[in-house]
């Protein structure tokens, strides 16, 4: 699939207004008291939500280009992958001003104490390795270590799922959505069911093909 | 006995009765112990006539409701410290609601209860007693004198509201149904009625409904704990637990069982849904207590809502939600942190 380089560009700068959209439209609903009474809460599970998007559009991306071969795919991943970063700090940021009132000493002592603390924040350690090494310095100096490192994605979705299940407390509908998005996006990864998906873009062209 | 009735919108708040004439927790206290029972609580109260709820939008209550409105107890219980416990607006208490069969989002509650049929309303009365049977909930309601409490509300989740309900005295409901000597803990059940309660049909919920609650027999005997018709000087809407809920404001939230077709005196201590789902994060007495930790997160302070960005209101959470003078003898001797 070609694609201008004009038409890349537009694409780039789609995907970023879009995943700004979300923090601006629930500032927005804060801003005109329309999140409840209480709007830091609003935001914290919301963003966190959102971190869970962001990453599991990341990690569709792979298998998309795989399935596509639209090089628009690969070259929005490092910007996904940077959103899902921004929305956990945003996430973190809520919890430690609007659920702790920043009272630091608190924060310190419920990382140690609260293994879904402890598990949100190793995915945030995560997430920060990856932004940090995001950049083509980085690529260049890691060389093969580079898509080693980035691995570290799937611990985090491991961990991310961990996080909000320990969160949930009496219906895990929702929890269940996300796990089986992450689950797909992972068996879409096994080598026998990856060298699959080339082969269903072919057979679509040929279907196509035949039609026409 | 002469009552001089006042419909509720004659006056306003501000005219009520001077707060210096409402108890101070001492005297409060002394009337309790001197008196006992919720006659102490009611007797006190000099108000009677209703506070100003005018911006409150009106419901559709049942016929009987209205009279036991007009001789209602206003302000029978009040918070001492008006200025830390100002009433939570109507908005804000009727629009973020735990109140799991409409699902398990704040908002929930508010957007899918409205479908909920009220009227009419029966409630069995069971087990260990003398006079159980299915009763309307009009005739339940029917001898006793509904008061206006103000009370705290804290839930497990550290937050918090004050909220100005009008119910009952439990004890006088309890007392009706002449309960045996066995008797030695109440049970209290939730309605089951999943084409009206979305969250029942949930195949991913991990509760067993009914909603289960339950209290041992003194507490519920206790002058604060009562059964709740309504707030804000209207009748309870639907997502705050219509038509009758228990409200016992020394304990956490969760505790307070909404929407309630079945009263049941049992010998045994009931199992409460949030115990059966999690026994090692909720107990059976669930009394508000800053120095047991929930044990995702910590219980020394709540957020007293509404809350904005720039000030998340974070006050220190006092034991048994401040009613330790009142409550705290019921469990003397008790180790909080093992039966918690």
């Amino acid at each position: 699939m070609a694609t201008s380089r004009r038409m890349l560009t537009l694409w780039r700068v789609a995907v970023f207004i879009a995943a700004l959209a979300p923090l601006v439209y629930w500032g927005w609903q804060v801003a005109i008291n329309a999140a409840g009474p209480e709007p830091g809460r609003y935001l914290l599970l919301n963003i966190g939500q959102g971190i869970l998007w962001m990453l599991l559009l990341t990690l569709s991306l792979t298998p998309l280009t795989k399935l596509t071969r639209w090089k628009g795919f690969t070259l929005i991943r490092r910007q996904l992958g940077l959103w899902t970063l921004a929305y956990a700090v945003a996430h973190l940021l809520c919890y430690a001003l609007f659920i702790l009132g920043l009272d630091l000493s608190r924060l310190g002592s419920e990382i140690v104490r609260r293994p879904y603390i402890i598990v949100g924040m190793l995915a945030l350690v995560g997430l920060i390795v990856m932004g940090v090494t995001s950049n083509k310095w980085s690529m260049r100096k890691l060389g093969k270590r580079w898509k080693t490192v980035h691995k570290v994605v799937y611990l985090v979705l491991g961990l991310g799922l961990l996080h909000f299940l320990w969160v949930v407390r009496a219906d895990l509908e929702q929890w269940s959505l996300y796990a089986a998005a992450g689950a797909l996006l992972m068996v879409l990864r096994i080598p026998p069911v990856a060298r699959q998906l080339p082969k269903i873009r072919q057979l679509g062209k040929r279907h196509q093909g035949a039609r026409a | 006995m002469l009552i001089k009735i006042a419909k509720p919108s004659d006056l306003r708040e501000s005219d009520v009765t001077p707060e210096s004439v409402y108890l101070s927790r001492r005297r409060f206290m002394g009337g309790v112990i001197g008196v006992g029972a919720g006659l102490a609580l009611a007797g006190r109260a000099q108000a009677a006539t209703g506070p100003d709820y005018a911006d409150v939008p009106a419901g559709n209550p049942p016929g009987w409701f209205g009279p036991k409105l007009e001789n209602a107890k206003w302000g029978a219980v009040v918070p001492a410290d008006r200025d830390l416990d100002k009433n939570t607006p109507f908005e804000d208490a009727t629009h973020y609601n735990n109140f799991y069969e409409f699902g398990t989002g704040k908002s929930d509650p508010s957007k899918r209860a409205g479908s909920l049929e009220t009227q009419p309303w029966s409630v069995v009365i069971d087990g260990e007693v003398g006079n159980g049977g299915r009763f309307a909930l009009e005739d339940i309601v029917k001898p006793s004198q509904l008061q206006e409490r103000i009370y705290r509300l804290r839930c497990v989740e550290a937050w918090s509201m004050v909220i100005p309900w009008l119910g009952i005295p439990l004890s006088e409901v309890i007392k009706r149904a002449e309960p045996t000597s066995k008797a030695k803990y109440v049970k209290f059940e939730t309605l089951v009625r999943p084409e009206q309660m979305p969250g029942q049909d949930s195949s991913f919920a991990l509760i067993d409904w009914p909603y289960t609650e339950g209290l041992r027999m003194d507490e519920a005997m206790h002058p604060l704990a009562i059964l709740g018709l309504g707030m804000y000087g209207r009748e309870l809407p639907n997502q705050n637990g219509a038509p009758f809920r228990l409200i016992v404001p020394w304990k956490y939230g969760f505790k307070s069982i909404k929407s309630i077709v079945r009263i049941s005196l049992v010998e045994q201590q009931p199992v409460n849904s949030w115990q059966a789902i999690a026994p090692d994060e909720y107990g059976f007495y669930a009394n508000v207590n800053p120095n047991v930790d929930h044990p995702r997160w910590s219980q020394a302070t709540e957020r007293r809502l509404p809350n904005s960005l720039f000030n998340p209101n974070i006050i220190d959470t006092r034991m048994f939600n401040g009613y330790a003078d009142e409550v705290g003898s019921l469990y003397a001797g008790m180790d909080l942190r093992k039966q918690f």
